[in-house]
């Protein structure tokens, strides 16, 4: 008899390690090096190593540790999407952080780890190994959400956050207990291959269970009966804290979602109704409500929360073309989203300042470049051509509409015109509004110019040139061994 | 031996106390005790599962639960600390500076 140990492949989570080493040094540098300057920038090297050590598995997937380490393509573009919104998120959050004097090298180690728990969820095909990324994830965050230390509200985002965080957890292991109980495993490839073996009792426990996973992600992504908390969170938590909240964990959720419901419950056709129902809620509760924010943190709160329901449009619709097209809308969100935090995050440096839309005014005048590239990512949002946001809602709507959900496909639409209202909303304030006083100047550091040519960039381009990427995307849909 | 269906019952009514206790708790400390009486219910049932199918992974990932289960603490109490210091008490419904 052979003894199989050569499984253990350290190889397929390089790029974990990579950056959980460098999180941890960061923490042990901590309390030597005064210059913080040093560990953020320490903090985006791990996370280009990272990058560097990820890509040249694409197109050439394994798999490891006894199938609970899957390094494939759609791992692998899920975490270009986390170095990404990472890199981005250290580069904006210094200035700010040092002007409201809570720059600690915490963060940074704290933003890293929670990166690495994003990418373990990517990269597995197993319910308890994505259970374990999603916690990885998920207490930096708490910690994140509540960084102002001494600032009431910050505290109350953290504690709410970490309520809600905890809770949909709870809710989700008891439902991949349930599923356990029902296919006497975790992994969604053999829960795949043996659909249709179960017996009935097992049937209970397997919907039931299910529909737990569900609610738990549901939580996490900000789908609409399970969204209360989203506002207050992205309202209180620091600004560069909540441009991260805003793109990285749900996409992570979302990589999550899409491998346990188009992969292994992709029999459950049952199913497919609650998604559309929680699609259809979840866009229009969200676009209807940001009508009425004049916080401009709460408003794209209420905005995230519209594009978790395009992007379950595109889960609800199911098959291989809208899962590339739902990855495609989430790496185009996560430039003109994170580009759009980026413009808040440089106006909140100042001390005085309450993100109200109102604070806009006059932006136009003192600072011709910032609203102008703020209005490119208000138009993305808004899904405008030839921004990426046009691109990205139009493959979502046209593999709806090839799958047979033109309902949902024109409801989505419709939902879309309902936000073009709130986000120009923000345009008129910051060009046409006269000002009642004169804007209070910022003052840029080359960081934040980098974040935000970087994001008016990739918002460009994916949208001029959608093709290259988009391909991508489609090469990017589960090769499962 | 006491039949499988008791301890699922059981894993079950923990866990529905569980959700009572967040959601009809105003007091942190209780919320967050509800919150691990729910992680500890899906323990009991994949134990059971694990025990009664004779499959042992499951005993494994109980581990894992609870270390998961320790983290959240750890972080958990010090936000509630950190409240506590700020604004001298823990009920949930005195935090409503942002809209709730």
């Amino acid at each position: 008899m052979d003894l199989k140990l050569a499984t253990i492949d350290l190889g397929l989570i390089a790029p974990e390690i990579i950056i959980a080493a460098v999180a941890m040094l960061i923490l042990l540098l901590g309390n030597v090096v005064r210059r913080r300057t040093i560990l953020a920038y320490f903090g985006l090297f791990g996370l280009v190593a990272a990058l560097l050590t990820a890509l040249p598995r694409w197109g050439n997937p394994a798999s490891g540790f006894y199938g609970m380490v899957q390094a494939d393509n759609f791992a692998i573009f899920f975490k270009i999407i986390f170095i990404i919104a990472a890199g981005l998120t250290i580069l904006m959050a210094r200035r700010y952080l040092i002007s409201h004097e809570i720059e600690s090298p915490e963060f940074y180690a704290l933003l890293l780890f929670s990166a690495v728990g994003m990418m373990v969820m990517a990269a597995t095909s197993d319910l308890v190994v994505i259970f374990l990324g999603l916690e990885i994830m998920s207490v930096p965050l708490y910690v994140m959400a509540a960084f102002a230390r001494h600032d009431v509200s910050s505290n109350e985002a953290g504690i709410k956050y970490f309520i809600m965080g905890a809770f949909a957890s709870g809710i989700l292991i008891y439902g991949i207990a349930l599923v356990y109980g029902a296919t006497g495993t975790t992994d969604l490839r053999r829960i795949l291959a043996d659909w249709g073996f179960f017996e009935m009792h097992s049937q209970l426990f397997l919907y039931s269970g299910a529909i737990l996973v569900l609610i738990g992600f549901g939580f996490k992504v900000a789908a609409v009966p399970f969204h209360m908390w989203v506002p207050d969170v992205y309202q209180g938590a620091p600004t560069p804290v909540t441009a991260f909240f805003s793109v990285a964990p749900k996409a992570a959720g979302f990589a999550a979602l899409l491998r346990i419901f188009t992969y292994g419950f992709a029999d459950m056709s049952q199913l497919w109704a609650i998604l559309w129902i929680l699609a259809v809620l979840t866009m229009t509760v969200g676009n209807i409500l940001a009508i009425f924010q004049d916080n401009i943190k709460r408003m794209l709160a209420y905005s995230s929360i519209a594009h978790a329901g395009y992007i379950l449009v595109a889960l609800t619709a199911g098959g291989d073309g809208a899962v590339s097209s739902a990855a495609y809308y989430l790496l185009a969100y996560t430039f003109f989203n994170l580009g759009a935090f980026a413009v808040i995050t440089l106006i909140d440096t100042r001390n005085s300042s309450t993100a109200q839309i109102d604070e806009m005014q006059g932006l136009s005048g003192r600072h011709p470049f910032l609203a102008a590239v703020l209005a490119l990512f208000m138009f993305a949002l808004a899904g405008f051509p030839p921004t990426a946001g046009f691109m990205g809602k139009f493959y979502i709507f046209s593999e709806a509409i090839k799958n047979g959900y033109i309902g949902l496909a024109i409801i989505g639409v419709m939902n879309s015109f309902v936000s073009v209202y709130y986000y120009l909303r923000v345009v008129v304030v910051s060009f046409f509004a006269r000002p009642n006083k004169e804007f209070e100047a910022v003052s840029y550091t080359p960081a934040i110019f980098i974040v935000l040519v970087i994001t008016a960039a990739g918002t460009l381009i994916l949208g001029i040139l959608p093709g290259y990427w988009l391909s991508l995307a489609r090469a990017g849909i589960f090769q499962f061994l | 031996m006491v039949p499988m269906p008791y301890y699922l019952i059981v894993g079950a009514v923990l866990f529905v106390i569980g959700i009572a206790g967040v959601i009809l708790s105003r007091n942190l400390i209780i919320m967050f005790m509800s919150i691990e009486l729910m992680l500890n219910a899906a323990n009991l049932t994949i134990i059971t599962f694990s025990r009664f199918l004779n499959l042992m992974d499951g005993h494994v990932f109980v581990f894992l639960i609870m270390a998961v289960a320790a983290a959240e603490a750890a972080v958990g109490l010090a936000i509630i600390i950190m409240l506590f210091r700020n604004r001298e008490t823990i009920d949930a419904d005195k935090f409503n500076l942002l809209k709730w």
